[in-house]
């Protein structure tokens, strides 16, 4: 298998995260719309740590791993607290910073 | 002593600087005492320079003083300098006697005013601007006292503020002169382009001495360039043909203004700096010619409208104009020293008729038109008396001081082959007897034409308003003795005395032609002048109504003249409406509100319309913010994409 | 073989991500999520890294989505969208970007030439992605970023304690 296989389907998986964070309106879809952003990154990366043959890599990956858990604890945290104030999960209508 | 000659503008100018700024609180005897001291200081310290230049040998009377070097840029350098000979020596005598006398005229004639201050002054500052003119020993140093004198006149013709007419004529004044102005600095530029110097010393010394010493060789053409643009500049500040309109209009200054301002000194300034550039005027033949022609035209024109005047100064006013003419005349022959003489007693004379006239306005309560006056003589005798003296003065009747000035004028004409000149002035003479002696007569003789409250109110002036006036008459009676005419069996001292100062100017001297014709065109002038007051006295005193039905039968030629040939109605509608109206639509309208202000809002609404597209952007929806950010990310790609092929 | 694992676990990986985006219901979406996450370890393990696939298991779908399941079931599981859509470019903005994104991403990726890329020229693909070779390289050449990640972890929780308490 070639490496451009899996740079390719590392961006159709980027896309289609992508134009879901753009799509949905519920905040925790957003969530799991930028987890899988983050999915497609790591798997570039692994591709190039196989193909490259070098393991930094995978160290990175396992950077960002942690870093999305971190984000994705503190996103549903901002989540909760969203809903406990508004009744409501739409990102639409927490538009107040705004001119 | 000489050392000191600083000081003489010092005086009035610290008197000016007390006055002006603390004048507001002072007592009136405080001001009087500062402003008149700081007159009579100058005057004894040029007194007794004076004495100092006239103990030395004729060949070193050329002192230069110098103080500090003011601009030095490449190889344009003005210093602070004076420079002290017989021309700045006269003019020191003059400037700051007569002003000395009109500063104690003053203290009466101003004295209920509430601005006394600020009057006192203004006065001072102008002695201050005319000695650095006179003094200056290089071209811009003298154009510096020249706009100061500017200035001052300006700030003196409003100085009754609240009256607009007062205003728009010191506004006048300022804007005519300014125009001459331009060919003044024209011919200052002109004068450094060609000979890298604009010391007077440096400057006529190359003119004048073997181009072998000096590496400069000052064509003819550049010489009567110069000298005509310098004349333009003279023809504004000494109020001949075409600027002379705003002295008529200085008038709306107080008495002792146009008395010491637009009489004795600031108009004069013009004829002492073409007589300073005699060494470049007398190499330049064309515009002597220009300078004569213009002098005598004015000294006529002015004359002929003087002749129908009804304000008492406004005939004073056209008089000086007329008078100044014929100085111009004298420069304009090669008669510098004549014309200088010329100044002088034209000083003493115009001055008390100035103040004269104030005095007789302060008794008539503010009255200045003369045909509301009348047989003032039994009320006022001694204005009546030194009046009469000075209009004797002027018309040239011997031994005063105004015959033997005007007469030198008039000969050196004729001696100088220009019978046309003569011919006119001598016309002119006959005219300026006439139109002064109307005023006498009009003035002081006659039946008394004027209300029960002027007559109630009618006095005599107080001393301190008196004794000027005596002062001048005096002059004015024996003031033409230094100047006696060869024809009289003596050397001409005035003229001697000057010499050394106008060694560098290519002589003139008249043919030498024989005193007997001297005597008869002097004999002439004087018969001119009698004829003159006689046709005076017939109309306006033997014949009352004479006056109007003379001016009923030649009623066009009567309001032509008494409308001052309507140059101010044509400046007015060729010259100043065009400019106004062009700067307010032009200029204002459409370049200032239009494009500068629109400009500067254009910017501000522009960014007001980009700041309201923009605001847009930020309308805190989540997703339109991620949208962005994938779209600035497609860009990145789309760049690295483009760069890579 | 190996070409058919990757187009079968790629497949589902894609197939998960748009269920996804297209899901209604939160709720389906996160499950789909969890299975696009164990394909991609699945490839993780195609491209001999096994640590790594381990930890994607453990840790991403089983620590993190089981949080986002936590979430989920707290506040409203099964609700789908019931606000109308007040922008409704943004449906249509969305996929035409990520189309042009993907046209300009195609060929560049199809044409990444590999030989041009620096690498390492012995080491076998297995000894470098082994757990040994890792842990090597982590504790000796990363072992400042590790410890900050430790500290990152930390500011985590305190946020998400703050954040999610309830105010009395």
């Amino acid at each position: 298998m070639d490496i451009n296989h899996y740079l390719i389907l590392s961006a159709l998986l980027f896309a289609t995260g992508a134009v879901g964070v753009i799509f949905k309106r519920n905040v925790i879809s957003l969530l799991l719309c930028i987890e899988i952003m983050l999915n497609a990154a790591n798997l570039s990366f692994i591709a190039f740590s196989r193909f490259l043959g070098q393991v930094h890599g995978q160290i990175f990956v396992f950077f960002v791993m942690v870093v999305a858990a971190a984000e994705a604890a503190v996103g549903l945290a901002i989540a909760i607290v969203l809903f406990r104030n508004r009744e409501t999960l739409s990102v639409d209508d927490a538009d107040l910073m705004k001119w | 002593m000489t050392d000191f000659l600083w000081l003489i503008p010092l005086f009035p100018l610290a008197g000016s600087a007390v006055n002006g700024l603390f004048g507001r609180r002072l007592p009136k005897s405080a001001i009087t005492l500062i402003a008149c001291g700081a007159a009579a200081l100058s005057f004894l310290l040029s007194c007794s320079i004076f004495l100092s230049l006239l103990s030395l040998p004729p060949q070193q009377r050329h002192i230069i003083q110098s103080y500090f070097t003011w601009i030095e840029s490449g190889d344009f350098v003005a210093r602070a300098e004076f420079l002290l000979d017989p021309l700045s020596a006269v003019m020191l005598l003059v400037v700051t006697g007569v002003g000395f006398v009109i500063h104690i005229y003053s203290i009466g004639y101003m004295h209920s005013e509430n601005g006394y201050y600020r009057f006192f002054c203004y006065m001072n500052l102008f002695l201050f601007s005319m000695l650095i003119l006179v003094l200056s020993a290089n071209f811009l140093l003298m154009f510096v006292g020249w706009e100061g004198v500017g200035l001052c006149s300006y700030l003196l013709i409003g100085y009754y503020f609240e009256r607009k007419s007062a205003g728009d004529a010191g506004k006048k004044a300022f804007i005519v002169n300014r125009i001459g102005d331009v060919g003044f600095v024209l011919g200052i530029l002109l004068v450094f382009v060609t000979f890298r110097n604009i010391d007077f010393g440096h400057v006529f010394q190359s003119i004048a001495s073997d181009p072998a010493d000096f590496p400069v060789e000052a064509g003819v053409g550049i010489l009567t360039a110069i000298a005509l643009l310098l004349f333009v500049g003279a023809t504004g500040k000494s109020a001949q043909i075409p600027l002379y309109v705003w002295l008529p209009d200085a008038m709306e200054g107080p008495t002792p203004v146009s008395a010491l301002i637009h009489a004795a000194t600031m108009v004069t300034a013009g004829v002492y700096m073409v007589v300073r550039c005699s060494p470049i005027f007398s190499r330049a033949p064309i515009a002597l010619e220009v300078v004569a022609v213009v002098g005598i035209a004015t000294a006529f024109l002015a004359a002929t409208i003087g002749l129908a005047q009804r304000d008492i100064k406004r005939v004073l006013a056209y008089s000086t104009v007329s008078q100044l003419g014929y100085m111009f005349v004298g420069a304009g022959v090669g008669a510098f020293a004549a014309g200088i003489f010329h100044l002088m007693t034209h000083a003493f004379f115009k001055a008390l008729l100035f103040l004269g006239a104030g005095s007789v306005i302060h008794a008539m309560s503010g009255e200045q038109d003369m045909t509301r006056m009348g047989g003032l003589r039994r009320h006022t005798p001694i204005t009546f008396l030194t009046m009469a003296t000075a209009a004797l003065a002027i018309s040239g009747i011997p031994p005063l001081a105004g015959f033997f000035s005007k007469d030198e004028i008039l000969w050196r004409a004729w001696s100088g082959g220009h019978s046309a000149l003569w011919l006119i002035g001598l016309a002119t003479a006959g005219l300026t007897a006439f139109y002064m002696f109307r005023l006498v007569f009009l003035t002081f003789y006659g039946s008394e034409r004027f209300s029960e409250d002027v007559r109630r109110h009618l006095h005599e002036s107080p001393r301190s308003m008196t004794i000027p006036l005596v002062v001048l008459m005096i002059l004015s009676v024996v003031g033409g003795f230094v100047g006696l005419p060869p024809w009289l069996g003596v050397t001409n001292q005035f003229e001697h005395f000057l010499e050394p100062s106008l060694a560098l100017a290519v002589q003139s001297h008249p043919a030498a032609q024989s005193h007997s014709t001297e005597v008869l065109l002097a004999g002439l002038s004087v018969l001119v002048a009698l004829t003159g007051i006689y046709a005076a006295y017939r109309i306006y005193v033997a014949r009352p109504g004479a006056a109007q039905a003379l001016a009923a039968r030649m009623q066009g030629l009567y309001r032509l003249v008494f409308h001052k040939y309507y140059v101010d109605e044509m400046y007015d509608a060729v010259l100043v409406n065009p400019a106004v109206g062009g700067s307010r639509e032009v200029l204002w309208k459409a370049v200032d509100v239009g494009i500068v202000d629109g400009a500067v809002n254009g910017v501000g609404s522009l960014m007001r319309s980009a700041a309201r597209l923009l605001k847009g952007l930020q309308n805190g929806l989540v997703r339109s913010y991620a949208s962005w950010i994938l779209l600035g990310a497609v860009a990145v790609i789309l760049y690295l994409t483009l760069a890579h092929n | 073989m190996e070409a058919l694992v990757f187009y079968t676990l790629g497949a589902i990986a894609l197939g998960a991500a748009v269920a996804v985006v297209a899901f209604r219901k939160v709720f389906y979406s996160a499950l789909s999520l969890i299975l696009c996450l164990t394909s991609v370890a699945g490839l993780y393990l195609l491209l001999e890294a096994p640590f790594m696939a381990a930890v994607q298991v453990i840790v991403y779908a089983g620590a993190i989505m089981v949080l986002f399941l936590f979430v989920i079931m707290l506040l409203d599981p099964f609700s789908g969208g019931v606000h109308p859509d007040k922008r409704k470019y943004l449906r249509v903005l969305g996929p035409a970007l990520g189309s042009i994104m993907l046209l300009l991403l195609f060929p560049m990726l199809q044409a990444y030439d590999l030989a041009m890329a620096p690498r390492s020229p012995d080491a076998s693909p297995e000894a470098v992605g082994s757990v040994e070779n890792l842990a090597m390289v982590l504790f000796d050449q990363y072992l400042l970023p590790f410890e900050v990640t430790s500290v990152l972890i930390l500011v985590a929780i305190i946020g998400v304690v703050v954040l999610a308490k309830r105010r009395t």
